[in-house]
């Protein structure tokens, strides 16, 4: 197991290069720099050019990569221009807001997609099965976005029950219980609409891996000792079903911290998606840099993750 | 494709059903699948034809019949500078549609190629290949795509050539799962006598690839394809309602949802942006019931 895991890191090194080199290289293809877009205008161009200077934009591309990747080696990733301190810890301030989000839809999807999932194969084609069947593929179908917009036209502006976006009340002083129900309310929307998006693809792929199991002949032979439907289903196929399904929760590592750019923007959900976003309107680069290679490294432990959860549940994969 | 049929056709003077014939007609029976195609077919029929039908044009604005909700004129209102939004849908869905289908087509080009190749070579061609494909399974996909919009936008790239760029960036990210697909089928039928035979003939490598091994594995790109598109128009939409994308004055569903960026339109009129919402989502809908269909079509080992 150890040399599995330590092959594995050793695969990531290369891999991190390359979209390292991917991120700075569509950075360096960009014509303007923070200066250009927010401050030239009040500035006399030596002032301008001092700037550049001093955040080292006049150097060549090169030295620039290394100088920024030796820097995010070391676990520094620049300041951002537009916060006026460390990428990192702006990521660190935001990147809990969204993780709430993402871990309360997460949670919502995996309660309801695995069961459902898992019902939905041993009927199938019933009409359970062809109802879930439709409705994940409602939820695969329809654009966060448009889901989120619908969902605030309905509950937030129509009905008035619930807010229109952001995370807490403005001017709200509430403390203690009465905060959390406000952030709570807050959150409904945003997490039903991830979730929604969430449920159908994990229970699709909850009902083909149980269908898959269902079909082995150890189940034919689980059936045939006389075991009780119950037991061959729930003690034989379900463990086996859910080898898969547990590779997917390292898979999702990513969108637990990386934040959901699309629904945090519709809810003004002051989440690390929404931030990076506006930092690229404001061309905060590092931060935007910042923010992908995070992103790029969060995706390569999600893998990581889930192929060590994959080779602990299943003995097979580790011999390959 | 047509070399699979030809080979079924020589090879039997008894009448056996040829592949294509097969999944036909399993994917007749499928009534899911066909409810998709149908609703695909209309989409595509609304899309490249309707316009020639509606009577009003793009070009001429009329700020008198601006904001109008849905008449018998205007079938489903108008916009801020008096444009019918029915004809607006139409064309928005020639963009989406294209863009869905013309990424797609350079997404299974790359993946075809590189999965054939490393396939068929393995060795350090195939090693360098698949390293390559996993940088860019990699990729965090929508923050790099919104990077790549927003140096588009920096470099003043011409609305009717950003939909070109839209589509070769839509292209670019999402090769690698076809390739990794296409490689792992290919090295299982390499080993195979039809490829000895192919041997023995003396054929040239490219001819064994292109004609001998990637048509059997086109059952896996035709699948992938077509679901593909799908997710090809939801980030397309995605990223041009984020103004990202493609932007007006050509319109794509995903843009003419940017109208709810303004409070009024949002909250009071909602024939602006509900009937882009549902074009996409029922073309995409209908995508992936096509989709599925074929899989379950092409895919022997479902037989039911």
């Amino acid at each position: 197991m150890r040399q599995y895991i330590t092959r594995r890191v050793l695969q990531m090194i290369p891999i991190l290069l390359g979209l390292s080199i991917i991120i700075f290289g569509l950075f360096a293809l960009a014509p303007g720099d923070f200066i250009d877009a927010n401050l030239s205008k009040n500035l006399s161009a030596e002032k301008v050019a001092e700037l550049k200077a001093l955040y080292g934009f006049d150097q060549p591309l090169h030295i620039r990569y290394f100088r920024w990747a030796g820097d995010a080696l070391r676990g520094n990733l620049g300041d951002s221009l537009q916060f006026s301190k460390p990428v990192t810890s702006v990521i660190n301030d935001y990147v809990w807001n969204s993780f709430i989000l993402s871990a309360f839809s997460y949670l919502l999807s995996i309660i309801l997609a695995v069961p459902i999932g898992i019902i939905s194969a041993t009927k199938q084609y019933s009409k359970f099965d062809m109802g879930a069947t439709v409705v994940a593929l409602i939820g695969i179908s329809m654009p966060a976005f448009f889901l989120g917009l619908l969902m605030i036209k309905i509950f937030a502006i129509d009905l008035h029950i619930l807010p229109v976006s952001g995370m807490r009340t403005a001017g709200l002083n509430a403390t203690g219980f009465a905060a959390m129900a406000d952030v709570g309310k807050h959150l409904i929307l945003p997490t039903l609409v991830l979730a929604f998006s969430g449920v159908g693809s994990l229970m699709r792929y909850t009902r083909t891996s149980m269908l898959e199991v269902i079909k082995q002949d150890y189940i034919r032979t689980a059936r045939a000792k006389g075991l009780s439907e119950k037991t061959v289903i729930y003690r034989h196929a379900l463990r086996n079903a859910l080898i898969p399904i547990v590779t997917i929760l390292g898979l999702m590592l990513p969108g637990l911290f990386g934040g959901a750019m699309i629904t945090e923007q519709i809810f003004a959900f002051p989440g690390i998606g929404k931030i990076a976003l506006g930092a690229l309107s404001k061309r905060d680069y590092p931060l935007m840099m910042g923010f992908n290679m995070f992103m790029a490294v969060l995706v390569l432990l999600g893998n990581l993750l889930s192929d060590i959860l994959y080779a602990a549940v299943d003995p097979r994969v580790r011999l390959k | 494709m047509e070399a699979v049929d030809k080979k079924v056709k020589i090879n039997s003077n008894e009448t056996i059903e040829s592949p294509w014939r097969m999944t036909y007609r399993r994917l007749k029976k499928n009534k899911l699948s066909m409810v998709g195609f149908v609703i695909l077919l209309g989409m595509f029929i609304f899309s490249f034809i309707g316009p020639f039908l509606s009577p009003h044009d793009m070009i001429t604005t009329n700020v008198l019949n601006a904001n109008k909700p849905p008449s018998s004129q205007f079938w489903l209102g108008t916009d801020s500078v008096g444009r019918d939004v029915l004809l607006r849908l139409m064309l928005g869905g020639r963009i989406s549609l294209l863009v869905g289908l013309v990424s797609v087509a350079i997404s299974v080009f790359i993946g075809t190629l590189v999965g054939g190749l490393s396939g068929f070579y393995g060795g350090w061609i195939d090693n360098v290949l698949m390293r390559i494909a996993d940088i860019f399974m990699a990729v965090p996909t929508m923050p790099i795509l919104v990077i790549l919009a927003a140096v588009m936008s920096d470099l003043k790239v011409l609305p009717e050539r950003r939909i070109f760029v839209v589509m070769f960036i839509l292209g670019i990210l999402s090769w690698a799962g076809l390739s990794r697909l296409v490689r792992g089928q290919i090295l299982t039928l390499r080993e195979q006598e039809f490829m000895q035979a192919a041997e023995a003939l003396g054929l040239k490598d490219s001819r064994k690839i292109f004609k001998h091994l990637i048509p059997n594995v086109v059952p896996t790109i035709i699948v992938n394809a077509t679901l593909g598109i799908g997710s090809s128009i939801l980030m397309e939409s995605a990223l041009s309602f984020l103004g990202l994308g493609v932007v007006p004055p050509i319109p794509s569903w995903g843009n003419m949802i940017q109208s709810v960026n303004n409070f009024y339109n949002f909250q009071n009129r909602p024939w602006l942006w509900i009937p882009p919402g549902v074009c996409i989502f029922l073309t995409v809908m209908a995508i992936n019931l096509f989709g599925d269909g074929l899989r379950d079509a092409l895919d022997p080992k479902l037989k039911r």
